[in-house]
């Protein structure tokens, strides 16, 4: 055995001890649930080392073959599964939740299904779940080929892949059965946030490790956005989850910040989820992606190396603005405000040498439906990060905070950014890794493409109109200075858009259903990818 | 010797615009610089070249 081999066996058959002497000594039945749940996958982490061990035969990988590099793929393959399953996971809850808000009834009056659990389920499965399972296989595959070498080790990528899954259930259960600290997009308690952080450290010298590799000379800029995302990811995760639990034998622990130092904290790493996760993480699939979908270089690389720099510089400062008119100081609320509003440079600095990408080359648009969804993606990026310094501004957000509005702008920056451009990348990257020439059907993704598409709208507009419209009825008075409106009015006067919002959100999931089906045959039935020495030339068109 | 808070602030927060800001123009120069031109043509050219 390799000493990788004996090091993670070692550590995960401790482990196995602790989560059976903790299911023992719980004190409270879900962390009972979930030590459980952590001996049973420490004890198949060892399985699948052994067992791997034993296939190999004392063989391992060759980092060549003929002078090419031997990419390792198997990881990707199963992270892009697990991306499409908790994509329609975290989609249907969403729908689901979308309609409890329409007829509160659907909450069927038990714990487990009511919105306060199964919201967080939603963001959490589409977030981290589905978006995070995109990441990793697309960082694995970019990193890879652009440094034109085989990523080290035999167990780590693996257990990169495998253990963030694990933190995946480990924090979806706990939403449903009530345990979580009550921060948003960071929910998950203690002992799944330690999880997650030996997991992530690894993630980054796995991906540190193959750039330490590589044969090409420069960097590609779609790896920097991706170690931003990796490192910042990691910074915010411990700063914000710092906590003491009350027993290292239960689920409980106290968050050390507290008052509006923990509120300070929560957004910053709110916001930045939303800077490095949703959009560095996602920009990085833009500048391999699209170059690669299209055929041309980007644009402008010396615009990349600018907008990755000012992304970095500005994000980081923009959290504030969720706490306009609170218990925040005004200068920090106006710092976060101006910091918003000069993100507009960089965010549409990107979006333009993503779009410019297609000079040349805008008549693929019509034929391939899966750069339509990348540019599509891009497009949405301009939009939502032109509404999102607006919203930040103190005025507007007078307005538009804590209504449907906000969650418009969220969903138009998720479905049809982060959604898209995920859609885009797996379409390209599922029959990559597989060895097909293309997906099984462009028509079906064509089909994805225009039903998901009217989907977003109908979801981002009818909240457009619900949210503006809450906003005003909560600040209207009387001629006499009363409220006009009791809070219940706003409430029914928003039923017909929670509705049109449902509808929205059940196209998108048809959409990805027909994806997934898609995905399902080209693994299944695609056509194979002939071999480079076989293809004849053909003449450009 | 004892710094105020405010002194510690001021000092802080004019050091750190500086630092940040100067970084940042010593990136656009990079970025810009007519010599490296052709260094970033071929990293643009990176994903698209086969192995």
């Amino acid at each position: 055995m390799s000493l990788e081999e004996i090091l993670y066996s070692g550590f995960l058959g401790l482990l196995f001890f602790y989560c059976v002497l903790a299911a023992g000594k719980a004190v409270d039945p879900v962390f009972a649930f979930h030590a459980t749940i952590g001996a049973i996958a420490s004890a198949a982490g060892i399985f699948l080392i052994v067992r791997s061990f034993i296939d190999r035969d004392g063989r391992v990988e060759p980092d060549e073959i003929n002078g090419k590099p031997n990419y390792n793929l198997g990881p990707i393959k199963f992270a892009s599964i697990a991306a499409m399953f908790w994509g329609l996971a975290g989609f249907s809850v969403g729908i689901w939740i979308a309609l409890e808000l329409a007829y509160p009834a659907l909450n069927l009056n038990l714990p487990w299904t009511t919105f306060g659990r199964l919201r967080p389920l939603h963001t959490s499965a589409v977030i981290f779940a589905f978006g995070g399972n995109v990441l990793l296989a697309t960082s694995f595959y970019v990193v890879q080929r652009t440094s034109r070498a085989r990523m080290p080790g035999l167990v780590t990528p693996w257990f990169v892949i495998l253990g963030y899954n694990v933190f995946i259930v480990l924090a979806g259960t706990g939403y449903v059965l009530g345990v979580g600290q009550g921060k948003e997009y960071a929910e998950p308690e203690w002992y799944a946030d330690l999880w997650l952080t030996i997991v992530w450290v690894a993630y980054l010298l796995v991906f540190l490790a193959t750039l330490w590799r590589r044969k090409e000379p420069h960097i590609y800029v779609a790896n920097w956005f991706y170690l931003a995302f990796i490192v910042t990811i990691a910074m915010l995760h411990i700063v914000n989850n710092a906590a003491v639990p009350v027993s290292v034998f239960g689920s409980k622990s106290y968050v050390v910040w507290s008052g509006v130092q923990d509120a300070m904290v929560q957004w910053w790493y709110g916001h930045n989820a939303v800077g490095f996760f949703l959009t560095a993480g996602f920009l990085a699939i833009m500048y391999y992606f699209v170059p690669k979908r299209a055929n041309r270089p980007v644009y402008s690389y010396r615009l990349s190396i600018i907008h990755f720099w000012a992304l970095i510089f500005l994000y980081i400062w923009a959290g504030p603005h969720h706490l306009h008119y609170t218990a925040l100081p005004e200068w920090a609320s106006t710092l976060g405000m101006v910091f918003s509003v000069m993100l507009w440079m960089p965010s549409w600095g990107g979006m333009i040498n993503g779009l410019m990408t297609l000079s040349g080359a805008w008549d693929k648009l019509r034929t391939d439906p899966v750069l339509r969804l990348l540019v599509v993606s891009v497009a949405f990026y301009g939009m939502s990060t032109f509404e999102g310094p607006l919203m930040s501004v103190k005025s507007v957000n007078s307005l538009s905070h804590y209504t449907d509005w906000t969650i418009g702008h969220v969903h138009s920056g998720a479905l049809g950014w982060v959604g898209y451009v995920s859609f885009g990348a797996l379409y390209c990257l599922v029959p990559w890794v597989y060895g097909k020439r293309d997906v099984y059907s462009l028509k079906l993704v064509d089909w994805h493409f225009w039903i998901s598409t009217l989907g977003i709208v109908l979801y981002i507009t009818s909240m457009w109109v619900s949210g503006i419209m809450q906003g005003l009825m909560w600040r209207a008075y009387t001629n006499l200075g009363f409220l006009q409106y009791s809070f219940v009015e706003t409430v029914e006067a928003m039923h017909p858009y929670y509705v049109i919002r449902a509808l929205g959100g059940i196209l998108f999931l048809a959409g990805a259903v027909i994806m997934a089906v898609n995905l399902y045959l080209t693994i299944r039935h695609g056509e194979a990818e002939k071999p480079a020495a076989d293809v004849a030339l053909a003449p450009a068109e | 010797m004892d710094f105020s808070y405010e002194q510690v602030a001021i000092f802080a927060q004019q050091s750190g615009l500086l630092y940040f800001f100067l970084i940042f123009a010593a990136i656009c120069v990079y970025a810009l610089w007519p010599k490296n031109k052709s260094k970033f043509d071929h990293a643009a050219q990176i994903p698209l070249e086969e192995d």
